[in-house]
């Protein structure tokens, strides 16, 4: 009770130091819009069904970019993770990649896909695989050799002992790498979503783009609020539960 | 693996035979050999403690017989039949409990049943909630693994190799991170154990007391290369408590005889 009132205490005041810098006179409004503004776009937005329209284009991009991305990486860390020759090469080229941000990609995906929800989908699985891949190798590195014996001793082999000893053994490494790529496909995602116009969809880094060229600094703004919501959220809602299932069977981390 | 035998519990305790067996390991500078022309007999239901130095290859020689290592010359039989591989009716509690940190306790027991055909899943779980009795941790079915203190993390290793109802049942040091009061404590209960399911034992351990303790037979390994030197029949009265002068008369013999290789230098690892 008394941390919730501290956390609203906190933002209470950062939005009357934002209110009272509005207020001051210093910048222009054009420039520096006040919360009341922001809160008036985002519900102007809200209720015409622009805000919930491009979020609903962004999440679907990400989530399914994402889930492409789990799919790829982990066989792909798994595999690389039984023999030197795939890790000196394709886990060469996964560390190499991964280091490239995937917004980079977006030249190649226009001209590939054209300005298609494929060209989008192939930045976001660009920024999520090679983490997972990496992450995934790590961990299966890295789990204690006594666990394959042991599961070998009991009838564990082949597609069981990948799926019911290895994959799971790796998980705090799995759900870590899972994490670096979420964070890197959201923001591979909105730079490209602010880069380029889709013409299949238009999303919020488009919205917040638009914005800017509207000079519409509370639509900006209004925008960043909420991809920042978005990302909060994410955090809790995808990532929370297995860092909770971790911290409990694993014993480590913090809650 | 031959996997025929599906009833539940007292599948019969098998007899191990270790026929000549040998084992170099290589490295990129050097050959060393770990065991040289091993031979031993088990009887089943016996249970056998191997005792030996560092570089003795006692370790190895368990790897051997559980199949998860192949010997260079020689063979293993259990039960007459050749083990060329890991298999559920030789199970293995290693010196780490070696638990699966992503099941709780319930379910690192039910590990072994689950891929042990022939069971149906309530007998599965019965046969668990069995075992996890049998070894005192039945309050502790839903804990993790790093809630357990070591000496219950052994007992809940010991109810895993117990559960698929193996007929061999391989220790290699699983007592020996733990501390005194903890592993008394264990002496007695695997004795109690061990008579209510009586399985074909062999204990790897450098404790000559441990060994005196729970062996109806002390081989003794000499290191560098590892071959079976000695051989001691234990025949105080069963349960034994460590404690006993007898037992410890008897450990001093062993002691004696296992002086004898310790000066030799040269001693690779197990």
């Amino acid at each position: 009770m008394k941390r919730a009132l501290v956390v609203v205490a906190f933002f209470g005041a950062l939005l009357l130091l934002w209110e009272t810098a509005t207020l001051s006179g210093r910048w222009s409004p054009v420039l520096l819009p006040s919360p009341a503004d922001v809160a008036a776009y985002l519900w102007s937005a809200v209720r015409d069904g622009t805000l919930l329209a491009a979020a609903v284009v962004t999440l679907k991009r990400l989530l399914i970019g994402y889930a492409l991305g789990i799919a790829l990486g982990l066989p792909l860390g798994l595999t690389i993770s039984t023999s030197n020759y795939f890790s000196d090469t394709i886990g060469a080229l996964a560390l190499g990649l991964q280091t490239l941000p995937s917004v980079c990609w977006v030249p190649l995906a226009l001209l590939w896909f054209g300005q298609t929800e494929a060209a989008m989908l192939f930045v976001v699985v660009m920024g999520t695989v090679w983490s997972v891949v990496l992450a995934t190798y790590a961990g299966a590195r890295t789990i204690p050799p006594i666990y394959a014996r042991a599961a070998r001793t009991m009838g564990s082999e082949g597609f069981d002992k990948w799926t019911r000893v290895i994959l799971p053994a790796a998980l705090p490494y799995v759900v870590s790498g899972m994490k670096q790529g979420w964070a890197f496909a959201w923001r591979s995602l909105m730079a490209a979503e602010i880069f380029v116009t889709i013409l299949t969809g238009f999303g919020l880094g488009n919205l917040l783009q638009y914005g800017r060229e509207l000079s519409a600094m509370d639509q900006v703004i209004g925008v960043m609020v909420v991809i920042v919501l978005i990302g909060l959220a994410a955090d809790k809602i995808l990532f929370s539960p297995w860092e909770r299932l971790l911290h409990r069977r694993w014993g480590t981390g913090d809650v | 693996m031959t996997a025929t035998h599906v009833e539940p519990y007292g599948s019969p305790p098998a007899n191990l035979v270790v026929e000549g067996v040998s084992k170099w390991f290589r490295t990129e500078r050097s050959i060393v050999q770990a065991l040289k022309n091993v031979s031993m007999r088990v009887r089943g239901g016996e249970f056998v403690c191997l005792v030996g130095p560092s570089g003795s290859g006692k370790s190895t020689l368990l790897d051997i017989i559980a199949g998860l290592t192949a010997p260079d010359e020689g063979r293993v039989l259990a039960d007459g039949q050749l083990v060329q591989g890991p298999g559920r009716h030789r199970l293995v509690m290693f010196q780490e409990p070696a638990l699966f940190p992503w099941h709780n306790v319930l379910g690192n027991v039910m590990f072994g049943l689950k891929r042990k055909p022939g069971l149906s899943n309530r007998q599965r779980r019965e046969i668990a909630d069995d075992h996890l009795r049998l070894v005192g941790m039945e309050k502790f079915k839903t804990a993790y693994v790093h809630e357990l203190s070591g000496g219950m993390k052994q007992r809940v290793a010991l109810a895993r190799s117990l559960a698929p109802d193996p007929r061999v049942l391989l220790m290699d040091e699983p007592l020996s991170a733990l501390d005194a009061i903890t592993r008394e404590q264990l002496y007695a209960d695997i004795q109690e154990i061990w008579r209510k399911r009586p399985k074909t034992i062999v204990l790897v351990t450098h404790n000559v007391r441990e060994a005196v303790c729970l062996g109806d037979r002390v081989l003794l390994l000499s290191p560098s290369p590892g071959v079976v030197s000695e051989e001691f029949k234990i025949s105080l009265p069963r349960p034994r408590d460590i404690n006993t002068p007898e037992l410890a008369v008897i450990a001093q013999n062993i002691t004696a005889a296992l002086k004898g290789y310790l000066v030799q230098p040269g001693a690779a690892a197990e």
